[in-house]
């Protein structure tokens, strides 16, 4: 019996190869009829050609993955007229790749990476017109510890009409670092692909290597994985309540959740020696399993936490100022949520109610489900609120499984049998910020010919910017903290 | 009101009274070498790390590379690697972060008088990252929290590079930031110094052989102190910045 979580993995000689056109084609008539796009992407071969994949998932839950190929420079009908959700997969596809996606409106790109790094400065702006319209100009460089990243600001006195957003200045290359070391070596790299979601990314990795090598892990391995994501999900909304609160001033919450966040990451550096979360997960398992020393501590400090977070949550709700701050500001609707495609907890606060932990439950939520959450307004304050509740039911969940959950051995890298060759293997984990997908391709030989990453951020961040529109500028901060998106996560 | 006083004293006093005597419970910290021989040509802890961080014959620990990922305790036969929680890992020199069996930790941090009588009273920092993971600016974020209190020594993470006295670099420093870096180094009055936070920061750790990085702004400017971890531990950057400025705690 197997137990992973979400994945797909299909021997890549079973898709069918279809012409550029043909599966532009099949994505728009897909989206047409309602399937969602999870991901989309293209990988350049050695003769200059491009093999492109798209990740979909139907209404009824079904997922497909649709293949193309084309030459470089070749163009296709853009997807993003009609459905603006492909509109970032789209940019990045045509700037690593060459593909060109004709009637894009807005093909800039992505993370001015490979031969156009360090050419940022010739980035032309979008520009509104009209006299007393001014811009404002933010970044790379925050007045907080923040990482890099350019916000251009189009206003009309105090309020934004427009805002561009500008990243790339994190590009590390780390997709093509992944292809450069043995494929079961990779945990420490993974682990620092976007290092406030560790777990996440190596989670997936993980589960991808094992899928790939036909390597059953044991469920008892499987719940520890969704007690170390869990506490790292807990310690990252308590990341971002501590923003939230400190950017409006509201201190005594921002020193409580900074000191509670605090208490998480020191029980997960008890298990396993790092307060991120790393060394914690390998190919094969857990390498710092659960002992029954260290569950009664995570539950003893469980509890604790649980109590002191309740009475800050209630202290920061029934405040004037913090819902006079929150309430009504940085409106996401619905219907646009939808239409670009928000993924994760920002789409959740606009009340899409997905999460991969529930609509494609694999171990160990299929055993031991969690809440799907939502909020309806769409604000800052449904991103706040959400956060707490989120965090109030893992506080739950860990405290179910820790308590039933079978035992597991800690495990030194440990597969089955090599990558199968010539297969595909996307797989799919819910972290803080939504689901991060990693999509592992091998070749004739077994060894990797390509890893994509893509994290939620590449898709929320316009998000943020439909969310300050029609806000006064000074209403930013705690917009762009209540999104908490992740900048190395998009730059790579 | 009441409540909010009430809240207050429920969650009670949360600082670590004396940063250098604090022991943090289960950390991967500093590495030890052990007096074990190696195996006859025994290579498995080389091909373990993913930077590059150990040589052999004598075996040694570059502290400025290791990821303190742990990976090569285990596959090695002789046992000859384990790890402690120490986060005393803070250095002055490039050099002095180089661990083997007779040198079991960093050189001690030069204690600067000039640096003592400058800024031994208030050192104000600006952060930057230069393709960080967000984890290192993470640790950098909670030296202001309520447990590490770094601003009860008159340290500060400040909000312009004008205000600043000294830079905070983390990540490996990408070619996308050389620009930005650059400008916000020319921003900052003299006197400043450079404190390299991280793997990254010190040796492009994991991205050390990045086609995406350039790391000619740290040929430029030295840093005046080191700080190893993959992140580094807040400990570890609240006592190696107390003991480069000879601060008591």
């Amino acid at each position: 019996m197997t137990h992973h979580p979400p994945l797909l993995l299909i021997a890549t000689r079973e898709l069918d190869m279809l012409t550029l056109d043909d599966w532009a084609a099949r994505c728009a008539q897909d989206l047409g009829a309602g399937a969602r796009l999870l991901t989309l992407f293209g990988r350049a071969t050695a003769d200059n050609q491009v093999i492109t994949t798209a990740l979909l998932q139907d209404t009824d839950g079904a997922r497909r993955v649709l293949r193309g190929s084309g030459a470089r420079g070749q163009f296709f009908a853009s997807l993003t007229p009609q459905f603006p959700a492909a509109q970032m997969a789209e940019r990045e596809l045509w700037e690593q790749t060459g593909l060109v996606p004709r009637g894009h409106p807005w093909l800039k790109p992505v993370r001015y990476e490979g031969a156009r790094q360090q050419r940022m400065h010739e980035h032309v702006f979008f520009a509104v017109r009209g006299q007393e319209v001014h811009e404002v100009g933010v970044g790379p460089i925050h007045a907080s510890v923040i990482e890099p990243g350019h916000f251009r600001f189009m206003c009309h006195g105090e309020k934004v009409h427009h805002l561009e957003i500008q990243l790339g200045y994190q590009h590390r290359g780390i997709e093509t670092q992944l292809l450069r070391r043995p494929a079961l070596a990779l945990s420490p790299l993974v682990e620092s692909i976007v290092g406030d979601s560790s777990v996440a990314y190596t989670w997936g990795y993980c589960a991808a290597v094992e899928a790939l090598s036909s390597t059953d892990v044991s469920e008892g391995a499987q719940a520890q994985r969704g007690v170390a994501l869990e506490m790292e999900r807990i310690a990252m909304h308590l990341a971002t309540l501590n923003g939230l609160a400190t950017d409006i001033a509201f201190l005594q919450g921002g020193a409580s959740y900074g000191r509670l966040r605090t208490a998480i990451i020191n029980a997960s550096m008890r298990v396993c020696g790092s307060r991120f979360g790393r060394g914690w997960l390998r190919p094969g398992g857990v390498r710092s399993a659960i002992d029954d020393a260290l569950r009664q501590d995570l539950l003893a400090t469980l509890s604790a936490f649980a109590r002191d977070l309740a009475q800050v949550n209630t202290l920061m709700l029934e405040s004037r100022s913090v819902q006079s701050r929150f309430q009504g500001t940085g409106v996401v609707s619905q219907k646009a949520a939808q239409d670009i495609g928000l993924s994760g907890t920002v789409a959740r606060a606009s009340g899409v109610a997905i999460d991969t932990r529930v609509g494609m439950a694999g171990a160990p939520y299929d055993a031991h489900p969690v809440a799907l959450l939502t909020q309806s307004s769409g604000d800052c304050w449904a991103r706040m609120k959400l956060r707490m509740r989120e965090i109030d039911e893992s506080v739950r969940w860990l405290q179910t499984v820790l308590q039933t959950a079978p035992h597991a051995e800690s495990v030194t890298l440990a597969l089955a049998a090599p990558l199968a060759p010539d297969h595909l293997c996307l797989s799919i984990i819910e972290g803080f910020r939504g689901p991060v997908i990693q999509a592992l391709e091998t070749g004739a030989d077994g060894q990797l010919v390509h890893y994509k990453l893509q994290d939620p951020s590449l898709q929320n961040w316009f998000g943020l910017a439909l969310a300050v529109r029609d806000n006064e500028i000074s209403d930013f901060p705690i917009c762009n903290k209540s999104f908490d998106l992740s900048y190395c996560g998009n730059d790579l | 009101m009441l409540n909010s006083i009430k809240v207050r004293i429920a969650q009670g006093s949360q600082y670590i009274p004396d940063p250098r005597q604090a022991s943090p419970a289960g950390l991967r910290g500093k590495p030890v070498i052990g007096t074990a021989d190696c195996a006859s040509g025994c290579d498995a802890c080389v091909n373990a790390c993913p930077t590059q961080a150990i040589t052999l014959a004598p075996l040694q620990i570059d502290l400025g590379r290791c990821v303190l990922c742990g990976e090569c305790a285990p596959v090695c036969p002789s046992r000859k690697l384990s790890f402690t929680n120490d986060f005393r890992l803070a250095c002055t020199t490039r050099e002095g972060l180089l661990l083997s069996s007779t040198k079991p930790a960093p050189d001690p941090v030069q204690v600067s008088a000039a640096l003592h009588k400058r800024f031994g009273r208030s050192l104000k920092l600006r952060s930057v990252s230069a393709g960080g993971c967000n984890a290192c600016e993470l640790e950098v974020n909670a030296l202001s929290n309520v447990n590490f209190d770094l601003g009860r020594y008159g340290i500060d993470i400040v909000a312009s590079p004008r205000h600043a006295d000294g830079l905070v670099l983390t990540g490996p420093i990408t070619r996308n930031m050389t620009a930005a870096l650059q400008l916000c180094w020319d921003a900052m009055p003299e006197p400043k110094l450079v404190i390299a936070v991280g793997a990254c920061a010190i040796s492009g750790g994991l991205f050390a052989d990045s086609d995406s990085i350039d790391r000619e702004f740290l040929d430029r400017f030295k840093p005046s102190l080191y700080l190893p971890g993959c992140p580094t531990h807040p400990l570890t950057i609240v006592c190696g910045i107390l003991d480069l400025l000879g601060i008591p705690s």
